[in-house]
């Protein structure tokens, strides 16, 4: 079976951990604590470790949409992340995928302090546009997310931005790009009525160019409408894999439990 | 981070030879250096767009704006020498002290804020590495670029300062953009080897600023540079005398001024920078790459 169909994103026993370098004591960061930890060798005793994914394998084929579900916390951020190459897998699993998959995510951070349009153009060169391209497409990106439907929005600073229009706008300017494997983190659910209605027939076409399509969302009926197989994750620890009413039905149970 | 025996001899071998056999390629895999040094030029243009991003927000806030960059060497050069040339009287037998001052000032502190800022690069923007895909050596050559930027603006004052003191304009002052171009070199090196460090030892953030100072006394910014042939002798001076930014300092002086003591000749002086610049950039350079992969976890 497995010979016919062609595999793009396969997880071989992944775990991801997350280290967060935090202060504890307020004395701890002083310093000469600082030192004494360099000279000794010794751990900050402000490294905490999240082990966020659990040793996740699954294999992802070409022409498929996954659902990706889970309570909050779960790891599928987490999981999305790491399948984009953005966050390190630990050693002894890998994650492996055809192309370079693009991560379409309502928390891609753009820089708060510039204009809508520098940040369109930054965004845009980051996901490896030439200038050309960038002038090309930017028109069409600001006059998608309608960021610019009640005044001149696009030369203020983002900090001026409502966080659905800032939202909008990180959706329109990843999703100006062409995609192998497209990994869809919550972008459906940002923005009013209308611009969710828009941003879906943007993602049915990025779905028809892309191979497979990860989708994460807590709306039970966008992953019907969209996905024909799903996984369930919790705690990091992959609880379900197979056909979405399947998983949704036992995902229910959990959660209603 | 471990995993069972059980798990990696039942799944283990087949999902990756799955992998291997349809030439999926790892997430996360470390790319070999040329190939990351072409990607990386591939970016050039998010780079600069980067560089001017950061400087339109830092100046956007202030109501001078661009005339900051002029007047943050001129208050720099001013209150160094009113606490240097004037209190305390390091001036000795330099004919020119203002000019020999500035120069060491503006050199040092252009090594200085690319160190600060580079020791920034990765962790104020976690965020957006874990959002984006570009080569993560963009965010600390960014930085070196929006330094050079001020570099310039205080080259300009320093070259208003040593003219108004009055040294003659003479070719040697050509030198001085050679000198800059291995110091900016260098300077970007160091951006990424600190950058690297300090995303995974975030303690020596804490150190840099006592780092940077004692680097600043011993690079004879404040003080004439035969200060330290009275003192020390043998390996010792040897050793004071072979600080990159002593060298990089030495050379500007020498470019820009007449009569001034140098610790070596000029012509040793060369060599060492030079060497120093494909040490420190080539160095810092591939240590950052064969972190590369990591700068995701924070
Ligand atoms: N930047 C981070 N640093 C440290 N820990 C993190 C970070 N991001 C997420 N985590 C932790 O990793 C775990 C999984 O988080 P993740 O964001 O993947 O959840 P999620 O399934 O996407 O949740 P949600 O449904 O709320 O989006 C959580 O325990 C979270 O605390
Ligand atoms: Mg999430």
């Amino acid at each position: 079976m497995a010979d016919q169909r062609q595999p793009t994103v396969i997880a071989d026993n992944a775990n991801i951990v997350y280290r967060i370098y935090g202060s504890v004591a307020p004395g701890a960061n002083s310093p000469l604590a600082s030192l004494r930890r360099i000279v000794t060798g010794k751990k900050s005793a402000a490294v905490r470790e999240v082990h966020a994914v659990k040793g996740a394998s699954f294999v992802a084929y070409r022409g498929e949409a996954i659902g990706l579900i889970g309570t909050n916390g779960s790891g599928k951020s987490t999981l999305l992340r790491a399948i984009a190459g953005l966050l390190p897998v630990e050693r002894g699993g890998g994650i492996y995928a055809a192309g370079q998959p693009s991560l379409l995510g309502v928390n891609a951070a753009l820089m708060n302090d510039l204009s809508g349009e520098r940040n369109v153009e930054l965004g845009c060169l980051a996901m490896g546009m030439s200038p050309a391209e960038v002038k090309e497409q930017a028109p069409g990106i600001i006059e998608f997310s309608g960021i610019n439907d009640r005044g001149d929005f696009s030369s203020l600073p983002m900090k001026t931005y409502s966080s659905g229009m800032a939202a909008r706008l990180r959706f329109s300017i990843a999703a100006a790009k062409k995609h192998d494997v497209l990994l869809i983190d919550e972008a459906l659910a940002t923005g009013d009525a209308k611009f969710r209605k828009r941003s879906e027939q943007r993602v049915r076409d990025l779905r028809k160019e892309a191979g497979t399509v990860f989708l994460v969302s807590h709306s039970e009926q966008s992953i019907r409408d969209t996905c024909e197989r799903s996984i369930w994750l919790e705690s990091g620890v992959i609880r379900a894999d197979g056909p979405t009413d399947d998983v949704l039905k036992e995902y229910e149970t959990y959660v209603n439990k | 981070m471990a995993q069972t025996a059980v798990a990696d001899s039942d799944t283990g071998p087949s999902l990756t030879e799955l992998a291997r056999s349809h030439g999926l390629t790892k997430a996360g895999r470390l790319p070999r250096l040329p190939e990351y040094t072409r990607h990386l030029w591939s970016y050039r243009h998010f780079i600069a767009a980067f560089a001017n991003a950061k400087v339109s927000a830092s100046l956007g806030s202030t109501k001078l704006g661009v005339v900051w960059q002029l007047l943050t060497p001129l208050i720099n050069a001013g209150v160094y020498y009113l606490i240097f040339g004037v209190l305390i009287n390091t001036k000795q037998d330099v004919d020119n002290f203002i000019a020999y001052l500035c120069a060491g000032v503006f050199v040092f502190g252009f090594t200085q804020s690319v160190v600060q800022a580079g020791s920034q690069s990765i962790t104020a923007n976690i965020a957006l590495i874990r959002a984006l895909h570009f080569p993560r050596a963009s965010l600390p050559i960014a930085v070196s670029l929006v330094e050079v930027r001020n570099m310039i603006a205080s080259m300009i004052v320093l070259v208003a300062i040593v003219l108004l003191t009055g040294e003659p304009l003479t070719a040697q002052w050509l030198l001085l953009i050679p000198a800059l171009v291995l110091q900016t070199i260098f300077n970007t090196g160091l951006a990424l080897f600190v950058s690297r460090l300090i995303s995974k030892v975030t303690d020596i953030r804490q150190l840099i600023p006592y780092i940077l100072r004692i680097w600043m006394y011993g690079s004879a910014v404040l003080y004439p540079v035969t200060f330290f042939a009275e003192r020390i002798h043998g390996w010792q001076l040897t050793l004071v005398e072979s600080n990159p930014m002593l060298i990089y300092i030495e050379l500007v002086r020498h470019a820009l001024m007449e009569n001034v003591d140098l610790a070596q000749p000029a012509p040793l002086l060369w060599l060492q920078a030079a060497i120093w610049t494909v040490l420190v950039g080539f160095g810092g350079y591939v240590y950052f790459w064969r972190g590369e992969k990591g700068y995701g976890r924070g």
